[in-house]
């Protein structure tokens, strides 16, 4: 982060790195064993507490991939995949809204619904009333924001139950979406405009898919590096410092390999880019700063944080705030990929699928349905196996009907999956707050 | 002895609906000395400490702190005082780790960002200088025992270096041993300068660290005792009322109906 400060970093960690590994076989058998046995306590400690580790859903995900790409040889393809990789933006913004409220302890069914009414806001605006684009698309992300708001509002003050306010809401948007696009029916949004290039552009020079890739492993050892550092200054144990290249290995070969594949077919989706800025800054934000703390707290004890001082009433406004802005955001992704806004795709929104593949998405990538647990990456590995699953589907030309169960099915095992994590975190009859 | 009492209650009360909390109570709590707060279930003693603490106001009633009067209206105003307090349920956040607790709400940052480092190194200070054993502070408290959860709540409450800690039935869920690291603990607080306020329903932790014990008996003050000079009976007495009318009712069995 701090510009000047971090090639020194960099150079101190390297130099720490050869002082760990100069003493010989026998040390470093040991440091290995040790880190096996931290890794294996870690993981018995998040298993304790409910938390699944990424591995299962990676081995999910290759699963699907390899029976699929059994089933057509067309899925693996880098065309495909560069496809799939712009699909699962629409739901991801959507699902990583999802995900701040979830970790609120709260549900916010009204997304799919908000989605359709910011692509209708967006259309009709800027295609029948003739606003500039750029402020069409503020207006409607915009109206997501609002939208949050209200329905924050009546949750955190009234009291009212959030699933009824956005159930409610659901509907509301939904009847608002149809009724804007009335008079007009489809609205076709301009092919070469802001909005349509979303999910129309890409950097073609490979450069910008190998820069990122490297910008964002190179970021990460930074990070690492320096969160060592620091902590051996305090005088703290460390994580073995094989663990942070074997990860930061882990992270180059899945950046570069992904980059790779981009550039073999139209280079780096502008869409996926964007997608990826969010989830940095989201993840930042929750997990690094003040406010996210506030947020965590209140997923795990409305009470204690509420005598810590945090204020519950706006954090909850805001969280539905942010979930609306970006099921708005989102909701101009599906219109940017379908270069229109039309009452079907409305009628689709309020039906609930994209509600729902979001809802999944967040829970399948390991976040708590009961709040304070995840983190909005979980929503990439999340919206891929989603988007896999339908995507692969669509190109075997299963029907509508097969879908919707298999979809449905695939939430409700991530959500049982959920629940008895859940089970198992409390093991004996432990006072509770309340 | 002479000393200003650090915080001093006088004709505090606070009315619930149609249940009359607290009445006209008073009580002084002095720099490194332990005051037990007894009294029977739904006497009151809950309902004092959040009055102290901020969370639930008096309705009526006078605050004294080091002689000068002040007004508790938020959990803020207490801790920007001196006051911590921990309460009979251990609110915490269950996701959040042993750092991440001890510091919420008033974690060290820059400019927004946290600094794990430096709060870590501070957990683990603390955690040495009050002898507590947790396996890792970087554990989710939800993985903790019931002492544990305990100790750290305490440890929390001590981080802003507090005049008056009060203690709302610390020892209800702890098992023997950890009890008495409790006890212990209360002490090197008590030792360090402190006032205490500690709730409490056992006779045996009362006459092991209080130096004092205030009765309340359905919202009223019922007696105020010396644990080195009363005697057993006559502080139970005081909390099951049978002093209310001491001659007709002092009997042999007050003891046993202790819970
Ligand atoms: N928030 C509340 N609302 C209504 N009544 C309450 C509330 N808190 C406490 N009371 C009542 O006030 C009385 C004192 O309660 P409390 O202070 O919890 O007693 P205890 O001495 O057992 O801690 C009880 O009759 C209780 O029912
Ligand atoms: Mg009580």
């Amino acid at each position: 982060m701090s510009g000047g400060g971090s090639p020194r970093d960099a150079g101190t960690g390297g130099g720490a790195g050869t002082g760990t590994a100069t003493p010989g076989r026998g040390p470093r058998t040991r440091g290995w064993q040790r880190s096996l046995k931290g890794y294996a306590d870690e993981v018995r400690g998040r298993v304790r507490v409910g938390e699944r580790g990424p591995i299962l859903v990676v081995l999910g995900l290759i699963v699907i991939w390899l029976i699929f790409q059994s089933l057509d040889d067309n899925f693996l393809s880098p065309r495909n995949l560069s496809n799939l990789s712009v699909e699962i933006v629409g739901t991801g913004l959507v699902a990583v809204g999802i995900v701040f409220v979830l970790l609120i302890g709260e549900i916010d069914l009204s997304v799919g619904s908000v989605s359709g009414l910011s692509g209708a806001v967006f259309a009709v605006l800027n295609v029948n009333l003739g606003m500039p684009e750029w402020l069409a698309v503020i207006v409607g992300v915009a109206s997501g924001m609002a939208v949050g708001a209200f329905q924050g509002a009546f949750f955190a003050w009234l009291g009212v139950p959030a699933f009824v306010v956005t159930l409610a809401g659901l509907l509301v948007w939904n009847g608002l979406t149809l009724y804007l696009l009335g008079a007009s029916g489809t609205i076709n949004i301009d092919e070469e405009g802001l909005v349509a290039s979303l999910t129309s552009e890409y950097f073609g020079a490979m450069a910008v898919a190998y820069g990122l890739a490297a910008i964002g492993t190179a970021g990460y050892l930074l990070a690492a590096l320096r969160h060592r550092n620091r902590n051996k200054a305090a005088g703290m144990p460390n994580r073995p410092l094989s663990e942070i290249w074997v990860r930061g290995g882990a992270l180059a070969v899945l950046a570069f390999g992904t980059a790779h594949t981009l550039n073999r077919f139209q280079g780096l989706p502008l869409a996926l880019l964007i997608f990826l800025v969010v989830l940095v800054v989201s993840d930042y934000v929750l997990r690094r700063t003040r406010y996210g703390r506030k947020v965590y707290a209140l997923g795990g004890g409305v009470e204690a944080a509420r005598r810590a001082g945090v204020g519950v009433e706006r954090v909850r406004i805001a969280m539905f705030m942010v979930s609306g802005t970006l099921a708005a955001i989102g909701g101009l992704f599906v219109a940017s990929g379908l270069t229109s806004a039309s009452p079907t795709t409305a009628r689709a929104a309020g039906s609930g699928m994209l509600l729902i593949n979001a809802i999944a998405a967040a829970v399948i990538g390991g976040t708590s349905l009961f709040g304070g647990r995840g983190s909005p990456w979980s929503v990439l590995l999340g919206v891929l196996v989603i988007q896999s699953i339908a995507s692969g589907m669509a190109l075997l030309g299963v029907e509508d009907s097969v879908q919707f169960m298999i979809t449905g099915g695939v939430l409700l095992a991530a959500v049982a999956a959920d629940s008895l994590s859940r089970r198992a975190e409390t093991p004996g009859g432990r006072p509770r707050a309340g | 002895m002479t000393f200003p009492p650090v915080l001093s209650l006088r004709g505090i009360s606070k009315r619930f609906g149609g249940v009359q909390a607290l009445l006209d109570v008073e009580l002084q709590l002095r720099a490194g000395e332990v005051v037990a707060l007894a009294g029977d279930n739904g006497a009151g003693k809950s309902t004092l400490i959040k009055v102290i603490s901020g969370v639930g106001p008096a309705d009526r009633g006078v605050i004294e702190w080091e002689g000068r009067l002040v007004h508790i209206k938020r959990p803020h105003d207490a801790h920007a005082l001196g006051i911590a307090t921990v309460y009979q349920d251990l609110a915490m956040c269950d996701n959040l780790d042993v750092v991440g607790n001890l510091f919420l709400g008033r974690e060290i940052d820059r400019v927004g960002i946290l600094d794990e480092v430096e709060m870590e190194r501070r957990a683990r200070e603390l955690m040495r200088t009050l002898s507590i054993r947790i396996p890792d502070v970087r554990m989710p408290v939800a993985a903790l025992s019931a002492g544990q959860r305990q100790a750290v709540a305490i440890s929390r409450s001590l981080m802003g270096a507090p005049k008056v800690l009060l203690l709302d039935e610390p020892t209800a869920a702890l098992g023997v041993e950890q009890t008495s690291h409790l006890l212990d603990l209360i002490e090197q607080v008590r030792d360090r300068g402190m006032a205490i306020l500690l709730i409490s329903h056992n006779m045996g932790d009362i006459k092991a660290v209080a130096d004092r014990v205030a009765v309340l008996r359905l919202g009223r003050n019922n007696g105020l005792f010396d644990v080195s000079t009363a005697s057993q009976e006559q502080i139970i007495s005081s909390i099951t009322g049978a002093a209310d009318n001491a001659v007709a009712h002092r009997t042999a069995g007050t003891e046993e109906a202790w819970p």
